[in-house]
C-alpha cells in the first residue's frame, strides 16, 4: 500500500476524494468504451471470417484457371501477354472514426471503366483459359479490397480494445483500491489526532484545576 | 502474375531476405504510396515479426492471400490472433 506516501491532512484527504471520483467516472467511461468496441469488433470479425473464406476460395479458383492457362500457353507467351497492363488502379484512403479509432476506408478507381478492358493482350495469340483466369481475378479483387479494409479495421480495433481493457483493469484493480485505502488511512489518522487532542485537553484541564484549587 | 493485368503493382520475390527488403522498401521509401500490400502466404512464412510491425499502423494494410498452392491457413490464424488479443481467449 502506498499509504506511507500521503500526508494525513484534510487538504490531501480532499484531493484524494476528488481523484477517486474522477477515477470512478473514468473507469465507467472506459468500460463503456470497451464494451462498445467489443460489440463492433465482433461484427467485424464475423464479416472478416466470411470474406476471408470467400476470397480464399475465389483466389484458389483463379489460380487454378491461371495454371491451366499456363499449361496451354508457353511461359514466354504468358509473360508477354501480361507484361503491360492496360488497366491501372488508384486507391484512395479515407479514415473513419470508430470510437476514436481511425480505421481506413478504401475506395478504388480504375482508369478504364469498361470491364472488358482488363485484358491487356490481343485474343489471337492467347488461350481462352487466360481470359477466364483474369475474369475470375477481377471479380475476386473487389472482395480482396473489402477484405483488406475489414482486416485492417479488425487489427486496429483489437489493439484499441487491448489498450482500453488494460486501462480499465488498471483503474479497477490498482488506482481505485489505492485511493480508497488512502482515504481510509487519512480519515482514521485525522480521527486519531482529534481523539489525542481531546484527551490532551482533558488532561490539561485536570492539571490546571488541580493546581488552582488543590482539586482532586 | 495475373494481378498485374488488373492494374496492381507486382513485386516478385524469391527469398525471405529479398521479401524483407522489398517490404521495407515499399513501406519506408514513400510513406503513403501503397496502402494495401497483398502478400502470398508462402512468401510471408517466417516474416511474421516483420508483418506484425505494421499491424497497429493505419497504413499499410498487409493482407495475406493464398498462393497458387492453396491456402496455408495463415490468414485464418491472423484472424484468430486478433480475436485472442482483443477478447483474451479464442472464441471462434
Amino acid at each position: 500500500m502506498a499509504t506511507a506516501v500521503v500526508t494525513p491532512t484534510r487538504m490531501v484527504l480532499n484531493q484524494q476524494k476528488k481523484r477517486l471520483k474522477t477515477a470512478r467516472k473514468g473507469h465507467k467511461l472506459m468500460k463503456d468504451k470497451c464494451d462498445e468496441l467489443m460489440r463492433q469488433f465482433m461484427d467485424i470479425v464475423r464479416l472478416n471470417k466470411e470474406l476471408r473464406i470467400k476470397v480464399e476460395q475465389g483466389l484458389t479458383a483463379a489460380f487454378a484457371s491461371l495454371t491451366v492457362a499456363s499449361a496451354i500457353m508457353s511461359p514466354e507467351m504468358l509473360e508477354q501477354a501480361l507484361m503491360y497492363p492496360r488497366q491501372s488502379v488508384e486507391l484512395q484512403v479515407k479514415y473513419k472514426n470508430i470510437m476514436s479509432v481511425n480505421v481506413p476506408q478504401y475506395t478504388f478507381t480504375t482508369k478504364n471503366n469498361d470491364p472488358s478492358e482488363i485484358y491487356p493482350y490481343g485474343f489471337a495469340m492467347t488461350s481462352g483459359e487466360l481470359d477466364d483466369a483474369l475474369d475470375k481475378m477481377a471479380r475476386v479483387f473487389e472482395d480482396m479490397l473489402e477484405l483488406a479494409q475489414v482486416e485492417k479495421t479488425m487489427q486496429l480495433l483489437a489493439e484499441e480494445i487491448e489498450k482500453t481493457r488494460r486501462r480499465v483493469n488498471a483503474l479497477e484493480h490498482v488506482m481505485i483500491p489505492e485511493l480508497e485505502g488512502n482515504i481510509k488511512y487519512i480519515s482514521m489518522k485525522l480521527e486519531e489526532n482529534d481523539n489525542a487532542t481531546k484527551v490532551r485537553l482533558l488532561k490539561v484541564k485536570e492539571m490546571v484545576l488541580e493546581k488552582a484549587h488543590d482539586f482532586k | 502474375m495475373g494481378f498485374k493485368a488488373l492494374g496492381l503493382d507486382v513485386f516478385p520475390v524469391s527469398t525471405a531476405a529479398e521479401t524483407k527488403d522489398t517490404l521495407r522498401h515499399l513501406t519506408a521509401a514513400s510513406e503513403n504510396e501503397y496502402a494495401i500490400i497483398y502478400m502470398e502466404e508462402t512468401v510471408a512464412l517466417g516474416l511474421e515479426a516483420e508483418i506484425d510491425k505494421y499491424k497497429d499502423k493505419p497504413t499499410p494494410a498487409i493482407i495475406l492471400i493464398p498462393g497458387p498452392e492453396g491456402s496455408l491457413g495463415m490468414g485464418q490464424a491472423a484472424l484468430k490472433a486478433a480475436v485472442e488479443r482483443a477478447v483474451g481467449s479464442d472464441i471462434l
